[in-house]
């Protein structure tokens, strides 16, 4: 089970309390999860990436196991540890004139 | 007495005209760079509801209801780290839903409906958009989605709205803001690689539609122009002919101009006034020429500009006092009332701060309602959203202390 933070914003719009859990099949990337994500909250399509050029928002990076993963391709594999449930995936929006 | 019209701010008509002492109701629907507020009054407009915030934490840069549906509002939601969302509601603000839910969740569930893509049409030929626009420095740049400014529903269809955006281009929608196509006329005839971003941004703020010739509407961009379809928006022209801005590199030119709003009588449609980013303008043709009636305000730099819901003559500005000073003039709130169209102007200044005030008044946040007595009501930078009941003469505080208010939008309900 993957587990994912998303920042409080958008647990807002997408009426999500606490972390979101998605059961995906390997190979287990940050496209299958963002993927999985605006399947399951349609009203997350293009909030963390752009609608048209389906990039990672400027904004918005993505962290796990002490790591920062914002510049890993997008079908790269996550860190074991985010596969199997033990770290959460993080979304988090750049601390940017709050 | 010429007929009067149900107006649901600057350009909506509808029906039969509201008279304060027929149990008229007014409702304010305000954005600010933190939520949304919906502000009722009955026709009296002594006494305020405030609900809100709406979607706390994101930019709400405008909300405004059907002139045909009053109870179906769109709201602009918006986020420099998040993108853009269009929320609808078809219940004047209770609940909202993001438009393209096959089925109304529970209160408490996701929504059901995507946030909304605004994709740039782009050419067959190359796959690329259709132009690029000047950026700050004079180099070409390539257009890129940022927010959804202004949002013009349909004169006669619940369903169908129009939407300024920055970078700047018009959409529509025909599904109720389920999908939004681009009205590709306005960018692809021709000037657009000379449009360069204001200081907010390239950004289409201004959208009227003309309720006695369909076909007819007129836009605004920052820092473009103004511009003018006659056939339904296929085919767009600059109307800028008597501008002059002295800080272009050509004060004359046919694009370039900063206009900061635009608003018509939609009794009148053929006279249109016009805030500047300096100087207040009036055009008695349709855009096609206009002539400066600043007169003898303080100051004609400004963002607003309004019609009287009942008066075509009267129109309403707030001078600010500079472009680098965005604040009003002399620590003292005034509105300046001109009942001539322009050139005289008298002060307004009954309940609104005299001293050691500095804030500045946005381009969309000021609107009017029809009752009898028409009711004039703007937001500020401070968070005040003030409102008068007898056309400006006298003005007080509906709530003092929102976020930074984008927008002020008004409906006289039934």
């Amino acid at each position: 089970m993957i587990r994912v933070v998303l920042p409080a914003h958008l647990r807002g719009l997408a009426r999500i309390s606490g972390e979101v859990e998605l059961d995906l099949q390997a190979p287990v990337t940050q496209r299958s999860v963002v993927d999985a994500l605006e399947s399951r909250y349609p009203v997350l399509s293009g909030t963390i990436r752009d609608h048209v050029t389906q990039t990672r928002r400027p904004f918005l990076r993505f962290f796990a196991c002490g790591e920062d993963l914002s510049h890993e391709q997008p079908d790269t594999p996550l860190p074991e540890a985010v596969v199997s449930g033990t770290e959460p995936l993080l979304i988090v929006g750049a601390i940017a004139g709050g | 007495m010429m007929p009067l019209q149900y107006r649901s701010s600057r350009a909506g008509i509808l029906g039969s005209p509201r008279w304060g002492g027929q149990m008229s109701n007014v409702r304010v629907l305000v954005g600010t760079r933190k939520g949304a507020f919906i502000l009722t009054s009955d026709g009296k407009r002594e006494h305020w509801d405030v609900s809100g915030p709406h979607f706390a934490g994101w930019e709400i840069y405008h909300l405004k209801g059907s002139p045909v549906d009053p109870n179906r509002l769109y709201a602009s939601q918006s986020s420099g780290w998040f993108g853009q969302v269009i929320q609808r509601s078809s219940d004047g603000g209770k609940t909202w839903e993001t438009p393209g839910g096959e089925v109304m969740p529970k209160p408490d569930a996701p929504p059901a409906g995507k946030s909304n893509k605004f994709a740039y049409d782009t050419s067959a030929v190359t796959g690329k958009p259709l132009t690029t626009h000047q950026w700050y420095d004079g180099t070409q740049h390539p257009w890129e989605f940022n927010r959804v400014w202004h949002l013009e529903p349909s004169l006669t269809d619940p369903d169908h709205v129009y939407a300024g955006v920055e970078d700047a281009a018009l959409f529509r929608t025909t599904d109720g803001a389920h999908t939004w196509q681009e009205v590709a006329g306005v960018r692809g005839h021709g000037t657009g690689p000379m449009w360069q971003p204001g200081a907010g941004g390239l950004c289409l703020h201004t959208i009227i539609l003309d309720a006695k010739n369909p076909k007819r509407m007129f836009i605004a961009i920052s820092a473009a122009g103004a511009f003018r379809t006659d056939d339904g928006g296929t085919t767009w022209r600059p109307i800028n002919r008597g501008l002059r801005s002295p800080y272009i590199p050509d004060p004359n030119a046919e694009i370039g101009h900063c206009v900061h709003h635009i608003a018509m009588h939609p009794n009148r449609p053929g006279v249109l006034y016009m805030q500047k980013h300096w100087d207040v303008m009036r055009s008695e043709n349709a855009g096609d020429s206009w002539e400066e009636v600043s007169g003898n305000l303080p100051s004609d730099f400004g963002f607003v500009i309004d019609v009287h819901a009942h008066e075509p003559e009267t129109i309403y500005v707030v001078p600010i006092k500079s472009d680098g000073e965005h604040f009003v003039p002399d620590g003292k709130l005034r509105v300046y009332r001109s009942r001539t169209g322009g050139n005289q102007w008298e002060a307004l200044t009954k309940g609104l701060p005299q001293a050691d005030c500095y804030v500045n008044v946005l381009r969309d946040a000021m609107a009017v309602d029809s009752l009898e007595k028409c009711g004039v009501y703007f937001g500020t930078s401070g968070g005040q959203v003030y409102a008068s009941a007898d056309a400006g003469d006298t003005w007080s505080a509906i709530v003092r202390d929102l976020p930074a208010v984008l927008s002020v939008e008004v409906q006289t309900l039934p």
